[in-house]
């Protein structure tokens, strides 16, 4: 734990140059992308608690972090909540379907539980639809509140998104480097094997499930606000799922900065993409750089630069 | 008041229904079952069919049957390529369980977004004369929009059956799924059988797709809805099981067909996934089970 505190420093710095970089104002497009790179940051780190340290394949990201939005849109409207409340809020909703679908390890690994993982977003997104209350399947408009700091939104969004991914990125440092990562990364090559030394699998199963859920419905709480207008089929697009897998895959699975390498370079390739080309194109680009990656370099580009390093 | 014409229709509907579903899953029962590879793309595949069948109806008036037919050996090749890609890229390599899944997903979302950006986002349907007429049998009407979708899966069935059961090739398949290291020793390629195994699973997609075109409206994402029913099927019938296939495609579809008359079609949805999870939960080798 000896690097604990530096690591903590750098993280506040981070921050801080995110609030300094929020009080200069440059062109508002840059905090616009900027938001949903950090939102990645956040999305493939915490897919990666689950997917890359543990090994279970989750495909329903979407259902994570739509639930987050998603009780973030029933606080605006019951209780003109706050922001943290409903980033808590839905971090702690999503967390609870985490932990149902650690239960759900039980019965389901390998193949099953990823398809059960898919499946279970399908289940939500219908009952989403039919939940007249938070716009159905025609979609609610959300009125930002006024007054905000940095005196714009958008701004300020971007200053939370950043906080949020400093968090995270921090939370899974620390389970990479805690007994918990050692030991999902023995249930992960050997899940019997792992049980019968005596790793506790399921207890670490469950934490890893919550953990990540908790993360994803924490990225997805702030969307409302983010894109004032939310319907179904943005929440729960199959893009997040395919992002969520793709980045820690082009970044490395084993550590925690291969997710933020993997958000970073794919996040920003897309927003340049979304402008420059189109919108489904760089979807495009998505699949084939992920179908691509697992085929030639399937341990990222941190694999790619540890096997320059030996040579 | 309980309606029993209501029952009977939703109950025939249902079969009907079930039917084409096997149609739909043969394939992954093929793939996953026998073969145990995690195939997720396969409902792109399908869906790949669709708009085969829809393009060369809307170009030439080709019936879509026909072309889900003649397109088969056009399919079967393209299974055979993606077999050998994964096999070079996974299974010689051994990490073909979460790489290889990754590359299916990826695979399936390559082909849906190529579909949406070469097609839209509109629904397509074709539609046939012999295909918009309909029979009535003492109330319970039969649409054969989903009676010709029906049978062809049941003869899907029956020829896969037979196919599997009698003859050479047949045979290899399902010996490769019990043990390759024997069929090695016996003198035959596990990776020859499996490459066409996998070639006969996607080529029965474009069959599949056909149907599924002439039955309701696709979109490129329409592919996402049957991830659940063709697990929750492959998985309910036993693992590789043909006649289980097709036993748990009916049961299905009068499930699902119940739901949608009784509670509302939004819901028939989530049917696949509950049977996917109680199946799973309760008997995880299915009815047919090994």
């Amino acid at each position: 734990m000896g690097r604990t505190v530096p690591a903590l420093l750098v993280g506040l710095a981070v921050i801080a140059a995110g609030i300094v970089l929020a009080l200069v104002r440059v062109n508002p497009y840059f905090y616009f992308a900027g938001y949903v790179i950090l939102q990645f940051v956040v999305i493939a780190t915490a897919w990666n608690i689950l997917g890359g340290y543990g090994g279970y394949v989750n495909f329903g990201t979407p259902a994570f972090f739509a639930l987050g939005a998603y009780t973030a849109v029933v606080l605006i409207r019951s209780l003109k909540a706050p922001l943290p409340v409903l980033i808590v809020a839905g971090g702690l909703v999503a967390a609870l379907l985490g932990l149902g679908i650690g239960y759900l390890t039980l019965r389901l690994r390998g193949v099953f539980f990823s398809i059960a993982t898919l499946a279970l977003s399908v289940v939500l997104q219908t009952i989403i639809m039919n939940w007249e209350y938070v716009g159905g399947s025609r979609g609610l408009s959300i009125l930002r509140p006024s007054g905000p700091p940095f005196g714009n939104y958008g701004v300020f969004l971007f200053t939370v998104m950043l906080g949020l991914a400093v968090v995270a990125v921090m939370t899974a440092r620390f389970i990479e480097r805690s007994w918990i990562g050692r030991g999902l990364a023995a249930l992960r090559d050997n899940e019997e094997a792992a049980e019968c030394m005596g790793v506790p699998t399921l207890r670490l199963k469950l934490f890893a499930t919550t953990v990540s859920g908790f993360l994803l419905g924490v990225a997805g709480a702030p969307f409302p606000y983010y894109v004032t207008f939310i319907e179904p089929n943005s929440a729960f697009a199959l893009d997040y799922a395919v992002n969520a897998l793709a980045m820690p895959m082009i970044g490395g699975t084993t550590s925690w900065i291969g997710p933020i390498i993997g958000a970073v370079l794919l996040g920003t390739a897309q927003q340049v993409a979304i402008v420059t080309i189109s919108s489904e194109l760089n979807l495009l680009i998505v699949g084939v750089v992920l179908v691509g990656f697992v085929v030639v370099a399937p341990e990222g580009i941190l694999g790619l630069v540890r096997r320059l390093r030996t040579r | 008041m309980f309606s029993w014409d209501l029952l009977a229709n939703a109950v025939v509907a249902g079969l009907l229904l079930g039917g084409f579903y096997a149609a739909v899953s043969l394939g992954i029962s093929l793939i996953f079952g026998l073969l145990d590879i995690a195939n997720i793309a396969q409902p792109a595949f399908v869906i790949v069919g669709s708009y085969a069948a829809y393009v060369l109806h809307d170009a030439y008036g080709f019936d879509p049957i026909l072309t889900g037919i003649l397109l088969t050996p056009v399919f079967y090749l393209l299974g055979a390529l993606v077999y050998r890609i994964y096999y070079a890229s996974f299974e010689r390599r051994g990490d073909e369980a979460l790489r290889g899944l990754v590359f299916f997903f990826g695979l399936l979302f390559i082909i849906e977004v190529s579909l949406s950006i070469k097609y839209g986002v509109d629904y397509r349907l074709v539609q046939t004369g012999y295909l918009s007429r309909s029979i009535d049998l003492g109330g319970v009407g039969i649409a054969f929009r989903y009676l010709v979708p029906c049978l062809i899966g049941v003869a899907m069935t029956a020829a896969l059956y037979l196919f599997l059961g009698r003859t050479f090739y047949g045979r290899a398949i399902m010996a490769v799924s019990q043990d390759q290291a024997a069929l090695r020793l016996m003198g035959a390629d596990p990776i020859h059988i499996k490459t066409i195994a996998f070639g006969i699973g996607i080529a029965a997609a474009s069959l599949a797709g056909a149907l599924l075109i002439s039955i309701a409206p696709v979109i490129p994402s329409t592919d996402r809805d049957y991830i659940g029913r063709m697990f929750a099927i492959t998985v309910l019938g036993g693992m590789g099981s043909i006649a289980g296939t097709l036993v748990a495609a009916m049961i299905l579809g009068v499930v699902e067909s119940l739901m949608a008359t009784f509670f509302g079609p939004s819901w028939s949805l989530a049917v696949s996934f509950g049977i996917l999870l109680a199946a799973l939960a309760v008997r995880p080798a299915g009815l047919f089970g090994r």
